[in-house]
């Protein structure tokens, strides 16, 4: 039973995909199939991060080849959590999707799509293999160059060219680490390469293929100076794609990032921890100046993902208990307000038929719902208390400040006043500003769908946000727990491998 | 045999960095093509290129007889392969559009959605 608790919210999406086909010809079976699946995924999920939470590691031989001749499907509490919160901001965006994505896109098969992307990003979460979790990028990219280039328009051909060769070219660097790897020590079990490379004296040749694998989730997940495509692609497809894509796929590679570093490359962690600190803080710097340099609301959000990586990748730089409690926290309320910021965008985008700054004016007054909405979000990126940000940020400065990294730590938090201001701006052009009275409405698109399919999921982020705010205490105990997890690789690997013997550090 | 072709999946990179740095989408894709042939290439020779030593367990043994040839890196370039023959596939029906969009095919023509 326990290990459909681990394989549903693989399942359920194939099934979804396999259904959506079948019904290829009627747009209410998209919809409504789309919808349900999507929403069915998140509650297997949510189961299971309840069994993980009871049993710590759950695992699946597939096919009953034990590891690690076969492969494994491992859940600890990072993956889970990871798969939780994707699956419900897959949910979300779904409901979304209904009012904003119009017949021709459904026509061209959206919702498989889109569930086809779900089931990488889940499948990338609970592989234990390495090879395997190449195939699971392979899928969520596919789905997602579709879904980015599906509208054929000048913009998201041109954003999707980049986005394509870039990513492309990241996946033949993984495969290289990958090979390397297995030319090496002859096992992609990542629990076995992980004893493999901690019962060797000399592990400094893996320093070779851990860069190649840093290079290629690194431009996955959009760390400088690997994230130029970001910013010139995200804001080109609908504003429900860029949302999932927003919340979700950068975050595969951050995920990415911390598996193979608490797990596989301990030995040699060392080495390239100067490294990473580096990148962290030229990708926080570079994002947000970015962003303050912009005036088109999509665009500032896509740089604010860089920045805010950034912050997460400071904490697997730091690699203390409560450094990576703030990053996995960080992740989950990084993952819900960036998925609702770029769904506000679209919102805005259907209400005034643009979200460049200098044309959106006066929403505080013909939408004063919308700008008690976009407040929340926004804010709570900032790190203004008692929104989540806060807390996130709070920690990870509190973590810097305990191992005495004074100088990260201040770059952070200058960091963090300068995503406060390019926040404030969107607000003060967008929100505050009076409307002139000769304002044109420039080529408003016709609406998909009712509005509220829109305000519906917005909301519901919105309120998590504040509850993850006010009520975080269980949140941050289960992040802790899952940074405990993350920092004894030992038990990761006792778990895939039960049959060897325990190596002594 | 490994040296050499230790140097050819070189060249292939070296030769598919380059194409990716010339100025025309139809070379970013040859590029892109390049460098993920030398990926799988290098994967391939991880196994060791041995000639006639399959890795078969003759009868009464319970293991192969070493040295063989290991087949687990030829059945991962052979998924390696599969997904790049539909993204390239992808790729060229992309580039091809984007070049009928924007009518050009010089890189630095797609300068649109940039910062």
């Amino acid at each position: 039973m326990k290990d459909y608790a681990l394989l549903l919210p693989i399942l359920l999406p194939l099934i979804g995909v396999i259904v959506l086909l079948a019904g290829a010809r009627s747009l209410a079976v998209q919809r409504v199939g789309g919808v349900c699946f999507s929403i069915t995924t998140f509650v297997a999920s949510i189961y299971l991060v309840s069994v993980v939470d009871q049993v710590d590691y759950l695992v699946a031989q597939l096919g009953q080849w034990a590891a690690p001749f076969g492969i494994t499907m491992v859940a600890d509490r990072f993956s889970a959590v990871m798969v939780a919160v994707s699956s419900f901001m897959g949910a979300a965006v779904a409901i979304y999707a209904l009012s904003e994505i119009d017949e021709a896109r459904l026509r061209k098969f959206f919702f498989p799509l889109y569930l086809v992307l779900l089931l990488g990003v889940n499948g990338a979460f609970l592989t234990g293999d390495l090879f395997n979790m190449f195939v699971w990028f392979e899928v969520m990219l596919i789905a997602s160059f579709v879904l980015m280039s599906m509208g054929g328009e000048k913009g998201e051909l041109e954003g999707g060219l980049k986005y394509v060769c870039l990513n492309l070219l990241s996946s033949a660097l993984f495969l290289a680490g990958a090979g390397i790897i297995y030319g090496k020590i002859g096992t992609l079990n990542m629990a076995d390469i992980a004893q493999q490379l901690a019962m060797t004296d000399n592990a400094d040749w893996a320093i070779s293929s851990s860069m190649l694998l840093l290079v290629s989730f690194g431009l996955k997940a959009g760390i400088f100076p690997f994230f130029f495509w970001l910013p010139a692609s995200y804001h080109t497809p609908p504003s429900a794609v860029s949302a999932v894509f927003a919340g979700l796929l950068t975050k595969v590679g951050v995920y990415a990032l911390f598996r193979t570093y608490t797990l596989m490359f301990v030995p040699i962690f060392s080495e390239v921890q100067t490294i990473i600190l580096w990148l962290a803080i030229l990708t926080m710097v570079t994002g947000v100046l970015g962003a303050a340099s912009h005036f088109d609301m999509r665009r500032i959000l896509s740089f604010h993902i860089v920045s805010q990586i950034g912050y997460m990748i400071l904490g697997l730089a730091f690699m203390t208990p409560l450094a990576l409690t703030a990053s996995i926290f960080y992740l989950v309320h990084h993952i819900i307000v960036k998925t609702n910021l770029f769904l506000i965008s679209g919102v805005v985008i259907r209400l005034k038929g643009s979200c460049d700054l200098a044309k959106v004016r006066g929403l505080c007054n013909s939408a004063p719902w919308l700008a008690f909405l976009f407040f929340i979000p926004a804010f709570s990126l900032g790190g203004i208390p008692p929104l989540s940000g806060f807390w996130a940020k709070f920690a990870l400065v509190k973590s810097g400040l305990e191992i005495g990294s004074w100088w990260p730590v201040a770059i952070a938090l200058l960091v963090g006043v300068l995503t406060l201001f390019s926040m404030t701006k969107i607000w003060a052009e967008a929100f505050w500003k009076q409307e002139p009275e000769s304002a044109a409405l420039v080529n408003v698109p016709k609406p998909v769908g009712p509005l509220f399919y829109m305000v519906m999921p917005i909301t519901v982020l919105a309120v998590c946000t504040v509850l993850i705010g006010i009520f975080g205490e269980p949140l941050f105990a289960f992040s802790e727990r899952a940074a405990e997890q993350l920092l004894n690789p030992q038990a990761y690997i006792s778990a895939v491998l039960p049959n060897t013997v325990e190596v002594s550090p | 045999m490994e040296p050499l072709i230790a140097v050819l999946i070189g060249v292939l990179f070296a030769a598919g960095v380059y194409s990716l740095l010339r100025r025309s989408i139809v070379k970013l894709v040859i590029g892109v093509v390049l460098i993920s042939q030398a990926a799988n290439l290098l994967v391939f020779t991880s196994g060791s290129l041995l000639a006639g030593r399959p890795a078969l367990v003759q009868a009464g043994a319970t293991a192969p007889e070493a040295p063989f040839g290991d087949p687990l890196p030829q059945a991962m370039v052979l998924t390696a392969i599969v997904i790049g023959f539909g993204l390239t596939a992808f790729l060229l029906a992309l580039v091809c559009r984007a070049h009928e969009a924007v009518g050009d095919d010089d890189i630095n023509a797609f300068d649109n959605t940039d910062t």
